[in-house]
């Protein structure tokens, strides 16, 4: 029997390989943990936190390790319990589960941190816990600071508050500076988890390979799938789905009986113009993974499929166009422009001193800038050719470009006079509308629009 | 509360009177007009089953064109969670992230008719689908709290109505009580599927067959853009971690482009989501629908004018898009031509007007002859019987069935002329009578459309169209005539059929005259004599300047000229046929006042000259001149036009104290009193302050004692 890697006098040597075989790749990390955690019986430390980027394996660790040496254990997701009573609530839900199975109480309500030690306190107490320590996880542990702001320091300092065997980790892919409270707090102990080499990904991917093929024949897809997207993407979970999406592709001239499974030249040149394809396609979400799969089992070109990105064109009303336009214009135009682009006669202006110089940079790579609705109406009598009415029709359309999210409103909503407009719509989206209403947008768009570009 | 207002600002509502009888005050309000000697209220039931008529039928158009639409999203949702649930043990769906399954609905940008499509939408996947949906708006959810509770509200209650009340114990859990979280709402789910396994056989039948064995819980985002991000975010990670329990499927509703979501959303985010795209009908070629079925047939007796028609399209097409708003646009002209035109009772199926024609009281006769078209048509005719029109009632009653019986042919003949005319007209390059059969309908209501420019340039184009083009236009022709309910028509479909078969033999003979013109040019590879060559040159050349057409050139010409004259014999507008009042409405000012709406303007009118709205004669004013009896801030509205940008207040003040003094003691000797009188003051004060609430000023910190004029432009 192979000596594990892991070693602790708590628990047998069996269940260590059995969990060392579980999480490769994160050896030095458990070894780690196992030695903080002590025996079952032993306090450990209060607090600790665990970071590293998107999977990462923080959260898969954690569980594999609680649940194979059966630890008593609550695992909480953040995210998913907003609110602190939620939070705290749930808390004490799975613990009455998790350790009598028998009885559900009835739930108790939990307003506030002192009811949640007080109940924590008796549950705990009620359990044959007491000798053994109990682990709190809470994942996405950064919504926890936009919660009230005495949780994340009470949850540091829970052992002490409780006077209870028990230990609580915080899993999050940012830094413990961005959470320290500037009133100060309990330092948890840190722990950095490491993003994965190619080489781990490699070893963890080729790990799950589907019973029918072999080891080496999933090896080797998982190496060219690597090749391909390692670039663009370094998340397992990702990549795992890729790897499961793209595989029948990759196994089709097997199936097909026109290579075997050592012919990896032959197999390469078919799989990887297809991954490629992937990329631009199913990565992006430009088309779902089931039509994708849709797609390779009725051999039919990506082509033919228009990915999100290709139905860009919105069709709007006549007057609403116009709005756009000159929100455009109004947001990447100097206001001392104006004069110059929309007056029929604007006098002459002196070339040299025109231009300020920093005004000479692009407009386009400051982004859009606010403008009054009272600028935004004079462009707009100005670009469209016949008169404009001011109906409340017109207004109404500005109101409705906001909620399509086409303009932004500027400061607080509730201003009423005077309110402030940005144009978030990208230049091309502006050039397609522009185009669609080229008969009678008049040359001073143009002109403002051309002025615009090349300065 | 929620408003079908786009704009921001404070709305009223009034606690709904528990039954209002709606139908008996308005009926009395058509007849308050003329003490109800109008025949006010079966105008109104006249005006009811019209309207309901008009409702089903768009209701029906708009079903119909989101079939389509609503199959494929019922086909998706049907798929979405059975390749799971087939085949879990399997490798590859193992292995595989579960994506929630997503349909990106994109419905354009007239967020007006989106309730509608909506409604059905949730109606169909009711039948079809799941008892489980939810319909979640933004302004609901501004945090996942709110969202969180709005779903599960919603999700709770819905096993109330599925399950015909039977057992509400269940259900009636208190809702605050419940924790809003993604667990309760699994526990829930679990229970109720457990419970219809669980139930009587019987009734397991008619569930399951029409909706799955474990249906998914569907929530619809009727307007993706005006969610937060943060929201979404949080809602999609939260149930992708409990897709394996709770399968649920996202609908998006967006009215721009599906861009959105990924700018919503990071590629963290959106890659838990496996979207599709499907796409609802275009709003343009909805409303063509419409016109087309609506106006365009002789089902519904109402027509509308062209400027009134014209109103409608503009609106929709310049302001809005929106289907319901034109529709509703629609409503209002029928309420207003049966509210303002006594003689509309006559506005019905040609049958029951027939009959109503002989029981009209004597009022409403003299309202007939008071009508300028029928005044019209009595100058036309003979002395005695221009009498007889005027006098008897019963003899007018005769000659009106008859004019009303013409009226309805001509509406007849009409739809398909115009229709056959259309067929040209679209086909022609750069289209001089428009693209849409919508705009050639409005050029036709307008004026004599054969006397217009654009219509003589579109026959000299179809003067020019090739054969093959030429017979397809003739065979849908053809085919409109057969189709159409117009008595008179046999004559021209077998002209149209005549001109049909020419064409076939000219093919014929195509190819003889080839031989012909063949044969004449070995005539003349033969003259090598120079001066024999020279004159048939010139003979050749002589033929070919006053060349005859060929047989085509006829045909095509009289083809033309055949289609020329049944427009000038059929498509006569509207206005020019006598009793065209009783049926077309017309009074596009009403329309246009109520629909596009014009604030500033009206508030203008108000201040400006206050006779429009007070209607006291005192202040009837004869032009710019400031009238002095008029509300003090109507005077002190004018004096402000005419300063520059910065408004002195003294100065204000002192020209109001002026105008209001000369007013009251108009023979006083005013210099006397330098100092303004502390009412007059007040009064201004007052003044300035409701016009600074208007908006027309605000103070103004760059000089003291002057306010900032905030519009531009003077009197």
């Amino acid at each position: 029997m192979k000596m594990p890697n892991l070693e602790h006098p708590a628990y047998p040597a069996a269940t260590l390989l059995h969990l060392e075989s579980l999480v490769p790749c994160r050896e030095s990390q458990v070894s780690m943990l196992l030695s903080i955690f002590g025996e079952r019986q032993q306090f450990s430390f209060p607090s600790i936190f665990i970071y590293g980027h998107t999977s990462s394996g923080k959260t898969y660790v954690m569980q594999t390790l609680l649940n194979t040496l059966k630890l008593p254990h609550v695992f909480v997701n953040c995210v998913e319990y907003f609110t602190s009573r939620l939070l705290l609530e749930e808390i004490l839900i799975q613990l009455q589960s998790c350790c009598s199975e028998a009885e559900q109480t009835s739930h108790v309500p939990c307003d506030s941190f002192n009811d949640f030690v007080r109940l924590f306190k008796q549950a705990v107490g009620s359990q044959e816990l007491q000798d053994q320590t109990l682990y709190i996880v809470l994942d996405r542990a950064e919504q926890l600071r936009e919660m009230e702001a005495n949780i994340l320091p009470a949850f540091l300092r829970l052992q002490e508050l409780t006077d209870r065997n028990v230990t609580v980790v915080l899993l999050s892919e940012i830094v413990w500076e961005l959470f320290r409270p500037n009133t100060g707090c309990f330092e948890p102990f840190t722990l950095y988890f490491p993003d994965y080499s190619i080489g781990h990904l490699q070893k963890i991917l080729s790990q799950s390979h589907p019973p029918e093929y072999s080891a080496d024949f999933y090896a080797a897809y998982i190496n060219i799938l690597l090749g391909v997207f390692y670039m663009v993407c370094r998340d397992l979970k990702e990549l795992q789905h890729l790897a499961v999406l793209n595989f029948s592709k990759y196994c089709e001239p097997v199936v097909n009986g026109e290579a075997n499974e050592r012919d990896t030249r032959k197999l390469w040149k078919n799989i990887e113009p297809h991954l490629k394809k992937a990329m631009q396609t199913v990565y992006l979400r430009e088309i779902s993974s089931s039509q994708w799969e849709r797609l390779q089992r009725d051999d039919g070109e990506p082509g033919q499929l228009k990915g999100l990105s290709a139905h860009t064109h919105v069709e709007l009303p006549y007057y609403s166009k116009f709005l756009l336009i000159a929100a455009y214009l109004a947001s990447y135009n100097p206001v001392r422009t104006d004069k110059r682009f929309f007056l029929k006669h604007h006098g002459k202006i002196r070339k040299t001193n025109f231009m300020k110089k920093h005004e000479k940079t692009s407009n386009h790579l400051l982004g859009p800038k606010p403008f009054p609705l009272d600028r935004l109406l004079a462009i707009l009598y100005s670009i469209v050719d016949n008169r404009v009415a001011p109906t409340a029709n017109i207004f109404s359309q500005i109101t409705s470009l906001v909620t399509l999210q086409l303009l932004s409103v500027v400061g607080h909503n509730d201003q009423l006079d005077g309110p402030r407009y940005k144009c978030t719509v990208s230049l091309d989206f502006i050039r397609a509308i522009a185009r669609y209403e080229h008969g009678s947008a008049s040359v001073k768009t143009e002109r403002a629009q051309t002025a615009n570009e090349y300065r | 509360m929620s408003t079908c207002s786009v704009s921001k600002g404070c709305f009223v509502f009034k606690p709904s009177p528990k039954k209002r009888r709606v139908s008996q005050k308005t009926a009395n309000y058509f007849g308050e007009r003329k003490n109800g000697s109008d025949d006010a209220e079966l105008r109104f039931a006249t005006c009811q089953s019209l309207w309901n008529q008009i409702k089903s039928e768009t209701e029906q158009i708009q079903e119909d064109l989101n079939k389509q639409l609503l199959d494929n999203l019922v086909s998706f949702l049907r798929q979405s969670h059975s390749e799971f649930r087939e085949r879990t043990a399997e490798w590859n769906c193992r292995m595989k992230t579960r994506e929630i399954p997503t349909a990106a609905l994109i419905l354009g940008v007239n967020v007006t008719d989106h309730d509608l499509t909506f409604r059905s939408l949730s109606e169909v996947l009711q039948n079809n689908i799941t008892p489980y949906i939810a319909l979640l708006e933004a302004k609901d959810c501004p945090g996942i709290k709110n969202l969180m509770q709005k779903l599960m509200g919603q999700l709770m209650n819905c096993y109330v109505d599925v399950d015909s009340l039977e057992d509400e114990d269940y259900v009636q859990v208190s809702q605050s009580r419940i924790r809003c979280s993604m667990t309760s709402l699994i526990n829930w789910y679990e229970s109720v599927t457990k419970k219809k396994d669980s139930e009587t056989p019987s009734k397991k039948q008619t569930t399951s067959s029409r909706h799955l064995q474990s249906p998914p819980v569907v929530v619809i985002f009727k307007d993706m853009e005006s969610f937060t991000t943060k929201v979404l975010q949080d809602f999609v990670v939260i149930s992708s971690q409990h897709i394996r329990e709770l399968p649920l499927v996202l609908i998006f509703g967006i009215a721009t482009s599906p861009m959105i979501i990924h700018s919503l959303l990071p590629h963290s985010v959106s890659s838990l989501l496996c979207i599709e795209l499907f796409q609802s009908l275009s709003c343009k070629e909805h409303l063509s629908t419409i016109i087309d079925k609506l106006l365009l047939t002789t089902q519904l007796p109402f027509k509308l004018g062209e400027k009134v028609l014209q109103v409608l399209i503009n609106i929709f097409l310049y302001h809005d898009f929106s289907v319901q708003n034109f529709i509703k646009g629609f409503q209002l002209c029928v309420v207003e031509h049966f509210y303002s035109q006594p003689l509309s009772v006559l506005c019905c199926q040609l049958a029951d007007a027939k009959k109503r024609v002989n029981s009209l009281s004597h009022d409403q006769c003299e309202n007939i002859r008071r009508l300028p078209s029928f005044r019209r048509y009595v100058e036309r005719q003979v002395s005695e019987k221009q009498i007889t029109l005027l006098t008897e009632d019963n003899f007018l009653k005769e000659t009106v069935q008859k004019l009303l019986e013409d009226l309805h042919v001509y509406h007849e003949n009409y739809v398909s002329v115009l229709r056959c005319l259309h067929v040209f007209t679209s086909s022609l390059p750069k289209y001089p009578l428009g693209k849409q059969i919508r705009e050639l309908h409005c050029a036709c209501l307008e004026n004599r459309v054969w006397e217009t420019e654009e219509y003589e340039s579109s026959l000299q184009l179809a003067r020019m169209l090739n054969k093959s083009d030429l017979v397809t236009m003739l065979q849908q022709c053809v085919e409109i005539f057969v189709s159409s309910s117009g008595k008179e028509f046999d004559k021209t479909v077998e002209k149209l059929k005549e001109f049909l078969t020419q064409f076939q033999t000219l093919e014929a003979e195509a190819f003889q005259e080839h031989d012909v013109s063949v044969s004449s040019q070995k005539e003349l590879q033969k003259k090598t004599d120079l001066y024999h060559l020279q004159k048939t040159l010139l003979e050749l050349k002589e033929s070919r300047r006053s060349k005859k057409l060929t047989k085509f050139e006829m045909l095509r010409f009289e083809v033309v000229d055949y289609i020329d004259s049944l427009v000038r014999k059929y498509l006569v507008p509207a206005d020019h046929k006598t009793l065209h009042e009783i049926v077309y409405f017309n009074t596009a000012s009403v329309l246009r006042e109520h629909l596009n709406a014009a604030p500033r303007i009206a508030l203008h009118t108000a201040l400006n000259n206050p006779y429009c709205y007070l209607k006291n004669q005192a202040l009837k004013s004869d032009g710019g001149n400031i009238s002095n009896k008029a509300p003090d801030i109507c005077i002190a509205y004018k004096l402000h036009l005419e300063c520059g940008r910065l408004i002195n207040l003294v100065d204000w003040l002192e020209a109001f104290s002026t105008v209001v003094v000369s007013a009251e003691r108009p023979n006083a000797d005013v210099p006397s009193s330098d100092q303004v009188d502390d009412i007059i003051h007040a009064r201004f004060i007052r003044a300035v302050s409701e016009l600074e609430l208007l908006g027309f000023i605000k103070p103004s910190k760059q000089k003291t004692d002057h306010v900032a004029r905030l519009t531009w432009g003077g009197c």
